[in-house]
């Protein structure tokens, strides 16, 4: 009894210490997701192979259903279950389609972490810059990080010269929406097309 | 009697942006006291003046922008760096109308050493010497600063995104709040005229064009609405210029977000 005791003991200390083994620093998290996207950037592979590679990426590190619900705006709360899970299946498409499609323009982009700002329990801002090259400037880019889980952080926007991507897509979806007469469906269809395409 | 014809215009237009603020349907942005709202009162004209814009980009600007992109690259950065050298002359009485004393006086320390050791701007000594990072101000920023709201959003042919706030900020440039206009176009010397400031307007958009071919061209491939993605750029821009934010901006304690963080 005393060894199951013990046993348990152990096991909780070791549990809560793997806990604190895990915990990932958020910048070192955005340092080592560049980097992952730069080895997939310099690879000698096919665009098609890159953009697999980075859609990977993308799903470990972006809360993408976290980013869809942002980016609808108050309209979320009009949708029943249904044309949520309708909305998440597409929203999904659509960012992976588009994040890894941008992404797959650059060659070797060095990205430079630089420090980082607790904005609160469940946000870090990671400061980070593109470097320069001869044909572009320097580029300032921040990441929020969600952090409720410390264990796994993930990337809720980009913010490039103090411009959100996320709140840039929020507008983009409710323009979408105003001009179909709020229908969700509309943004469905143009959800659609776009990954189709 | 024609400047106060101009004044009386501007002002028509800054009481137009009052009412315009308050009307309208789509509400991009409301949050606080800086970031007021900003409607796109005119959003089929704009669309339409936007189509028209992008089918002259596609002919005309950015086969251009891409020639001047061809230029050796000391070549650009020079012009960049004149650009930027004369933006001085309306930065500085900008910073003085927003209280920023201290950056009126840093902008005109590198306003005096680029002209005169960096050969008319074409090098940027003071960068070399440690000045801080240039930021440029407008008139349209400084009536932000002041509390005037954006108003209605819109696209100018040729000209772009802009609001009536801000053509109003550029109406003052040419009624004598930028130096180098009245220089150019209303003074009387050998050095300067309309066709030499005309011309380095239209290398400055040329400019600002080629260096930001990849990622316009990004952001229309990428979106499903361009027209909306870069008036929540532009004016997302505007917001930062006007607050003169650092990188960690009050635009990232967002409401949606903590909704979704409850849930």
């Amino acid at each position: 009894m005393k060894k199951c005791v013990s046993l348990f003991i152990f096991s909780i200390i070791f549990m809560s210490n793997t806990n604190y083994a895990f915990s990932v620093s958020p910048d070192v998290f955005i340092q080592s997701t560049v980097n992952r996207a730069s080895q997939v950037l310099s690879k000698n592979i096919s665009k098609e192979e890159k953009i697999n590679k980075l859609k990977n990426i993308a799903k470990e590190t972006v809360d993408i259903s976290g980013v869809g619900f942002y980016s609808l705006g108050p309209f979320r709360k009009n949708l029943n279950d249904d044309q949520l899970k309708t909305y998440s299946n597409l929203f999904e498409m659509y960012f992976l389609k588009s994040f890894s499609s941008r992404l797959a323009e650059y060659t070797n982009p060095e990205i430079e972490v630089q420090g980082k700002e607790i904005l609160s329990n469940n946000y870090t801002i990671v400061k980070s810059i593109l470097i320069s090259t001869a044909e572009r400037p320097e580029v300032k880019i921040d990441w929020r990080v969600f952090t409720k889980n410390p264990n796994n952080p993930l990337i809720r926007d980009l913010i490039i010269e103090g411009l959100s991507l996320a709140r840039t897509l929020k507008e983009e979806f409710s323009s979408i929406l105003n001009s179909n007469d709020n229908d969700i469906n509309a943004l469905f269809k143009s959800l659609e097309d776009f990954s189709k395409n | 009697m024609i400047k106060l014809i101009k004044i009386f215009f501007v002002i028509i237009l800054l009481s137009t942006n009052a009412f315009a603020a308050s009307d309208g349907d789509l509400e991009i942005s409301k949050k606080n006291k800086t970031n007021k709202i900003t409607n796109d009162c005119f959003e089929p004209l704009n669309r339409a003046t936007f189509s028209l814009n992008q089918g002259l980009d596609k002919i005309i600007f950015k086969p251009i922008a891409k020639g001047y992109r061809t230029l050796p690259s000391p070549i650009r950065s020079g012009t960049g760096n004149v650009l930027d050298n004369l933006s001085n002359l309306i930065t500085i009485p900008n910073n003085v109308l927003q209280g920023e004393l201290g950056k009126a006086g840093i902008n005109t320390g590198r306003l005096l050493i680029n002209s005169t050791i960096g050969i008319l701007g074409i090098f940027d000594v003071a960068e070399s010497l440690g000045f801080p990072e240039y930021e440029k101000e407008d008139y349209g920023q400084t009536l932000g600063r002041w509390g005037v709201g954006p108003g209605c959003y819109l696209v100018l042919p040729v000209l772009g995104p802009t609001t009536v706030r801000d053509t109003a900020g550029s109406f003052i440039n040419v009624m004598g709040g930028d130096p180098y206009y009245n220089a150019s176009v209303n003074g009387n010397n050998e050095y300067l005229s309309d066709k030499i400031y005309m011309t380095s307007k239209i290398i400055g958009a040329i400019d600002f064009r080629a260096k930001n071919i990849e990622s316009l061209d990004n952001l229309e491939k990428n979106s499903m609405d361009f027209y909306a993605s870069v008036r929540s750029l532009y004016l997302q821009d505007r917001q930062k210029k006007i607050l003169n934010s650092t990188r960690i901006s009050e635009e990232l304690i967002d409401s949606d977000w903590e909704e979704i963080d409850s849930k």
